[in-house]
């Protein structure tokens, strides 16, 4: 019984009850059956579940999107996409296992796919970098992007984590450069792009693989400018304050959503997508090649500038009319 | 251009509020804002307050009216003190030549942030106490015989970060340079993204950087000029991808910041880390340019970059 998050206690005691019920028949109340205690007990556990997962906290979500047993990329990779050939290196300085990418199909779509990946134990963990990657992973990434462009292949991104690595070496090799250009490139590929936020979407090191004609996120990922930790350590001046940051900076996937900053929610089992990986994968996969569908049906020029007025009108602002000299608040018009 | 004359700022805002990362723990930004209390001394007290300034790196009591001669660079050691983005414009541009766009574009609470203080206040606050609108100024002018798209950015006004209104801002600017076919210089000062308006921040950095793209693709001139401090979000996007990435001695520059590097990696970090000489010696940039040679090696830089299309283009 590892893993569990702490709103989950009504669930595990319930199911821990359902258990013993189970193990020691003779324990049961004896005025109803065996059979009517445990369907009651059930319906509990159902309505219980029902009950939390559907009135989380954004905290609570940042808790299921970092679980340690939540699906990563290869995982994805594994149960969306098939005869998956995997591509290494960044041809200039080293080979960042906190990106992955290469060949796969989609369905019937031969694509490129690319994403952040993170460890499932302490090895691979280091192997992976915890899933932030150097400058050389923004550089692999946008080597297979740009290859993808050459021979039409479509790319799909998998977007999940915490942030691109802070360290020494990062810095010497301009980390900030890697992911400036790609934001830049990006912008230029012709072929169809859709990018998936499937669990930390953590700010410059999530954007650097992020420029898409679309944008979807499962239900419980988030995508954040900064971490909740960071927001609470500067605003707050604690970073026990997180929770609160979570919830003032609208980073769930439905507040992205009502914001209009993705296109898509999609949606998680209940419990959240470690609890059924499979069906998560392939709610995943309708969803993507729904998008990669329709984005394929559309010129070149029409996906350039789709995935241009896309970024081009995001923001808020009040500016005066000139001619009323009345302030008006306006989001940038589609150009 | 409004502002001619170079006046001291004495800001009533100890604290600059940062973006993406904490801020750069850089001595000369602490001790520039402190700048005041140095000089108010109670030894010192007979000397009004503002006349003279303590260089934070070689000690030495500057009077302000030389410092501003100077562009606030120490007479002694070439310390690059802070300057706000109107002295830095004058500084930079032919006089009169500067048409500003979007004077009035103000920022606005979207996420209804409920932080230790609104959004809204700290904006009124800032506004107030810099007398900007937000953290860049833009617009077209002429820097020797070129015509230019200048953007320019205050890290006084909340850490030079970056939200809706500097991304709109400069996306403007760079899309006005695209269309005029006119070359564009970006002198940035950033803590990085501005957390109050969240995502809508980090999507201007993906805003900005696409109309690089299109300018870059019209062959046109961009020089980045980074001054202190550049980092985070304002890093990770146009700061980096200049055609010429220059910056001013001294500054720090980086993706994030020296403590969340400490932190993180539990390592002592290398001398001189995320300066620009750092960046210049791990060949990242293309020069390091003191502020008084700013504005003739600039025309020079565009002399070259423009050479050929202006013999094309018949200007």
């Amino acid at each position: 019984m590892k893993h569990h998050l702490d709103f989950e206690k009504p669930i595990i005691e319930l199911q821990n009850k359902l258990a013993e019920l189970k193990k020691h028949p003779e324990a049961h109340s004896l005025d109803i059956s065996f059979a009517e205690e445990v369907a009651l007990i059930e319906k509990k556990l159902e309505e219980t579940k029902r009950q939390i997962f559907l009135n989380l906290s954004a905290w609570d979500r940042i808790k299921i999107a970092r679980h340690p047993k939540r699906p990563f990329t290869l995982d994805y990779i594994r149960h969306a996409f098939s005869d998956f050939s995997e591509l290494h290196g960044d041809r200039l300085f080293a080979e960042d296992r906190a990106v992955v990418g290469g060949f796969a199909c989609l369905g019937p779509h031969k694509v490129m796919v690319i994403g952040t990946q993170k460890g499932r134990d302490t090895k691979e963990n280091i192997l992976r970098n915890f899933g932030s990657a150097h400058p050389e992973g923004y550089r692999k990434a946008l080597r297979l992007m740009k290859l993808a462009n050459k021979f039409g292949l479509p790319i799909i991104s998998l977007i999940d984590t915490a942030g691109a690595y802070p360290g020494i070496g990062a810095e010497e090799r301009h980390i900030a450069e890697a992911i400036a250009v790609n934001l830049r490139e990006m912008m230029l590929l012709e072929v169809p792009i859709i990018a998936a936020v499937i669990g930390e979407g953590g700010s410059g090191g999530a954007l650097g693989i992020g420029v898409a004609n679309r944008v979807l996120i499962l239900e419980n990922a988030y995508y954040s400018v900064i971490s909740p930790e960071g927001c609470a350590a500067i605003l707050w001046k604690d970073r026990a304050a997180a929770a609160k940051a979570a919830q003032a900076l609208k980073i769930t996937a439905r507040d992205l959503l009502a914001l209009g900053l993705v296109d898509e929610v999609v949606p998680e089992p209940l419990g959240g997508a470690h609890t059924d990986p499979e069906t998560c994968a392939e709610t995943l996969k309708a969803a993507l090649l729904k998008h990669l569908e329709e984005i394929l049906a559309w010129s070149p020029a029409e996906r350039l500038k789709q995935r241009y007025e896309k970024f081009r009108r995001f923001g808020h602002y009040l500016e005066k009319r000139p001619t009323t000299g009345e302030a008006v608040e306006a989001q940038s018009p589609k150009t | 251009m409004s502002t001619t004359s170079f006046t001291k700022k004495t800001l009533g805002l100890e604290t600059t509020e940062p973006a993406l990362t904490p801020p750069p723990a850089a001595p000369p930004v602490s001790s520039f804002n402190k700048k005041p209390k140095l000089a108010a001394k109670p030894k010192k007290r007979e000397i009004p307050e503002g006349l003279w300034t303590k260089c934070p790196k070689c000690g030495t009591m500057v009077f302000d009216k030389e410092l501003d001669e100077n562009l606030k660079v120490c007479l002694q050691c070439e310390h690059h003190f802070p300057i706000s983005a109107r002295e830095r414009i004058h500084s930079l541009v032919e006089t009169c030549t500067f048409e500003e766009m979007d004077a009035d574009m103000t920022s606005v609470d979207v996420l209804q942030f409920t932080g230790v203080a609104s959004y809204t206040s700290k904006l009124q606050d800032y506004q107030r106490a810099t007398g900007l609108k937000d953290a860049v100024i833009t617009g077209i002018c002429r820097m020797g015989p070129h015509r230019v798209a200048l953007g320019v950015m205050d890290f006084s006004f909340l850490g030079g970060s970056m939200g809706s209104v500097v991304g709109e801002k400069l996306t403007r600017l760079i899309e006005r340079a695209t269309e005029k076919t006119l070359p564009l210089i970006i002198i940035s000062t950033s803590g990085g993204a501005r957390m109050y308006e969240g995502m809508f921040s980090l999507m201007q950095m993906a805003k900005t950087c696409a109309a690089l793209a299109y300018h870059a693709q019209a062959r046109l001139p961009y020089i980045s000029v980074l001054t202190h401090p550049t980092t985070a979000g304002v890093m990770a996007s146009y700061a980096s991808v200049g055609d010429l990435i220059i910056a001013e001695p001294g500054a720090m520059i980086g993706f994030a910041g020296p403590r969340v590097i400490k932190d993180t990696t539990q390592a002592e970090l290398p001398p001189g880390f995320q300066t620009a000489e750092f960046l210049l010696d791990h060949g990242l940039i293309d020069a390091i340019i003191s502020r008084n040679q700013m504005k003739a090696q600039l025309i020079k830089y565009l002399d070259y970059l423009t050479g050929g299309q202006k013999a094309a283009a018949g200007l």
